[in-house]
């Protein structure tokens, strides 16, 4: 028997998936942001987030070590990806994968032999926290700033930089005029791709001894303590945190494409 | 037009990767004003020329001279050169505007000033935003595209896109204008349009055009003059009538305009034997040449039967709007004529051609030359490839004893192994074959010409591009690939120096 479904049948798995394990949790931190311990609606979250310098600190130190990492992942990433994009260098595929290669190692160890080469050169990493955090962010975010950049200089039509060339530009011109300008979607890509995950993943943070706290580490450390209300207020800020990011990076990169999200994701 | 060479190529050479020839020999001469045509079928070199002018590649060797001064290693944008490419190339992040602004942004021009001492000084200035409006507008205007300033580049249907890239070049006053087969994207009707106001921009700018196309038809509508190119060598150059009337080789003939080409032989002066009958021609040749006959379709006039030199039976008449191209049986020949005059089809008709209407030309191919080198079995190399022949010949009344020795007359062993010997074959002793080991050596065809009875086919070589040149009445493909059977007593060998042992 063939099987035969139609194309709203085709999507009832994919709606079950989204409200079961989106939008319902959306909700249930919706619902504990906006109520207190005994279940009674109250702004007393919000207010309490923005009223204290302590959170406020770590709003500020999470957006300064997210914002380091990503122009310091950008900064490595941009000559590299365009060296593998456009050089006729012939061993770049294995170059790339050098890059790559780093994913495919769990995280966890990773950082923790990054943190023994860290030892060995500073002596104590504590010393260091802000240094070693955006060290360590950048290494383990560096290949999602290189993919989109990549992909996006990659399919930059050659005829482009020759046309520049023909109508009078220099080389540096032609980069400046044409292909930064071209590659811009893929630089928007890397940025939403490392700036937010660098502002929550205080693994990294707790795994080079950085005591300070960034936004993960906040709602890390209130949801261990129970307070699922203040905890979830923070995630929906940051929700809303993220949501306009994305917003003013897609007005960049608008409706052309999405840079090489879509080769990762 | 001033009699200058404004562009001059000398002994332009490109090889790719150490061994691909993209262009050889190239030596042309473009005076100021002209409207210059590179044609030839794709891969023979032409965009790869285009390309060095332009300076995206550089040349092997050879020269290229602009108003006399060697241009040849100045990069791009130091050569007073605009291209139209072959896919526009619009900047897809800015406007009509910016994308025809591009140019005059980057470019700086020098101005005389005076100072208060009476001194003039010459200052390198960037052009002002007036004069770049001034400008753009009037490049907009040219292509009829006024009011799509605006406009982002996408939004545009493929002709609007050819239009904003032609503004683009010319906005910039280039010295020449290079073209790399701008309308190739576009459909007929637009093509045609778009070929007139090419033209009439070229009359009303006076900047020399260098055209880049595979389109014969649209090279003999434009062109002042006409480069024909093929396998990265020019075959010939000249005016489009020229190239018309009195095409060079088969390659030309057969490339450009419909044609009847034949195998003739001059039988007197002034007199062309082919098809089976004799005509008078213009060309001179000495007699008891063997030459290459073009005839066009619309220089064969019907006549009754009995009259004029030919006669035959008409195969099929097709309409093609003009006229009716009619296929007539001569023989074992077959001519195409192009008429206004319609002929059933079964009927017998007369053929006469007048004397202007017949082109002789040199034959390029009548046989194969290879160099070769006898192996230890006694069969010969040659052309990429091995075959069986007959090494007695090389030495009269001599024989080949059991061991593979040649034994000569005078009763002298010899070892012919690695003897160097000039090898020729007939085009008419060469046949092909699908089975790819069936003959000695194999190739792709990479020519094919009809010859009213038969065609003549080039095929060459993969490893060293050798090129074997055959005659065969069965009717093969471009590109397919063969194998090539000579038989062992066509090959004639004649040894090419006295052999040491000799």
């Amino acid at each position: 028997m063939k099987l035969r479904f139609n194309r709203k049948q085709l999507c009832i798995p994919y709606a079950a998936f989204l409200i079961l394990f989106v939008i319902a949790p959306l909700f249930v931190i919706l619902y504990y942001a906006f109520t207190n311990g005994e279940g009674q609606f109250t702004f007393d979250n919000l207010v309490s987030f923005f009223s204290s310098t302590n959170t406020i600190g770590t709003l500020i130190y999470s957006f300064a070590l997210a914002i380091t990492t990503t122009a310091v992942c950008i900064v490595i990433a941009y000559p590299t990806a365009y060296i593998l994009a456009r050089s006729n260098f012939k061993k770049k595929y294995v170059l790339l994968l050098l890059f790559i290669m780093p994913m495919w190692i769990n995280f966890t160890l990773r950082i923790t032999a990054l943190k023994e080469i860290l030892t060995a050169i500073e002596g104590n990493i504590a010393a260091y926290p802000f240094l070693n955090s955006v060290i360590g962010m950048t290494y383990d975010f560096l290949p999602f700033m290189i993919l989109p950049l990549y992909t996006s200089l990659l399919k930059l039509d050659k005829n482009l930089m020759e046309a520049a060339q023909d109508l009078g530009a220099s080389k540096i011109r032609v980069f400046l005029r044409v292909t930064l300008p071209l590659s811009v979607p893929g630089i928007i890509s890397g940025i939403t791709m490392v700036l937010l995950p660098s502002m929550t993943n205080y693994v990294v943070l707790d795994m080079l001894y950085n005591s300070t706290y960034i936004m993960g580490s906040l709602i890390g450390s209130y949801f261990n303590a129970y307070d699922w209300n203040n905890g979830s207020m923070i995630s929906l800020i940051l929700l809303v945190i993220i949501f306009f990011v994305t917003l003013i990076t897609n007005r960049f990169s608008d409706k052309d494409d999405n840079g090489g999200r879509e080769v990762i994701l | 037009m001033t009699e200058r060479n404004i562009i001059e190529l000398i002994d332009v050479k490109k090889v790719f990767d150490d061994e691909t020839i993209a262009v050889d020999n190239f030596n042309l001469q473009v005076k100021k004003g002209e409207f210059v045509t590179f044609l030839g079928p794709s891969g023979c070199g032409k965009t790869t020329t285009l390309r060095m002018i332009a300076g995206f590649d550089l040349p092997t060797s050879g020269k290229i001279l602009l108003n006399g001064e060697d241009i040849s290693r100045l990069p791009p944008n130091k050569r007073p050169v605009n291209t139209v490419f072959q896919k526009y190339a619009l900047f897809p992040h800015l406007n009509v505007y910016e994308n025809i602004a591009f140019g005059l942004r980057l470019k700086r021009v020098r101005n005389t000033y005076k100072n208060e001492a009476g001194d003039t000084y010459v200052k390198k200035e960037r052009l002002t935003k007036k004069e770049i409006d001034k400008k753009v507008k009037k490049a907009l205007e040219m292509v009829d595209l006024e009011g799509f300033e605006k406009r982002g580049v996408h939004t545009l249907s493929g002709g609007q896109q050819q239009r904003v890239a032609i503004a683009r070049a010319i906005v910039n006053e280039p010295e020449i204008l290079l073209l790399d087969e701008p309308l190739g994207a576009l459909d007929l009707k637009m093509r045609k349009e778009m070929q007139i106001e090419l033209k009439n921009m070229h009359r009303r700018l006076g900047i020399t055009f260098i055209y880049v196309t595979h389109d014969q038809e649209e090279a003999l509508t434009m062109s002042d003059k006409i480069v024909v190119i093929n396998d990265g060598d020019i075959q010939q150059i000249g005016t489009p009538t020229e190239i018309y009337n009195e095409p060079i080789n088969t390659f030309v003939a057969d490339f450009i305009g419909e044609s009847n080409i034949f195998n003739g032989a001059v039988v007197d002066k002034f007199k062309v034997r082919f098809c089976g009958a004799t005509f008078e021609c213009v060309d001179d040749f000495e007699t008891n040449q063997l030459v290459d006959v073009v005839v066009r379709p619309e220089d064969i006039i019907i006549c009754k039967p009995g009259e004029g030199q030919l006669k035959g039976e008409v195969i099929s008449t097709v309409f093609k709007g003009v006229h009716y191209e009619i296929t007539v049986e001569v023989g074992r020949f077959e001519i195409v004529i192009q008429s206004t005059a319609y002929a059933e089809p079964g009927s017998t008709i007369g053929m006469r051609i007048e004397p202007d209407g017949i082109h002789l030309m040199k034959p390029v191919y009548t046989i194969n030359r290879f160099e070769g080198v006898i192996t230890k079995n006694n069969t010969v190399e040659f052309g990429d490839g091995e075959f069986d022949c007959d090494v007695t010949k090389l030495y009269p009344g001599s024989h080949l004893d059991e061991d593979g020795y040649l034994i000569t007359a005078s009763g002298e062993k010899l070892d012919l192994t690695g003897v160097v010997v000039n090898v020729e074959v007939d085009t008419h002793d060469i046949t092909m074959s699908d089975d790819k080991d069936e003959g000695g050596a194999a190739g792709t065809i990479i020519s094919m010409i009809y010859k009213g009875d038969h065609y003549r086919y080039i095929v060459r070589t993969e490893e060293n591009e050798e090129d074997y040149v055959l005659s065969c009445p069965d009717m093969w493909n471009t590109d397919d690939y063969v194998s090539l059977v000579i038989p062992k007593d066509k090959i004639k060998m004649t040894l090419k120096a006295p052999a040491e042992n000799d």
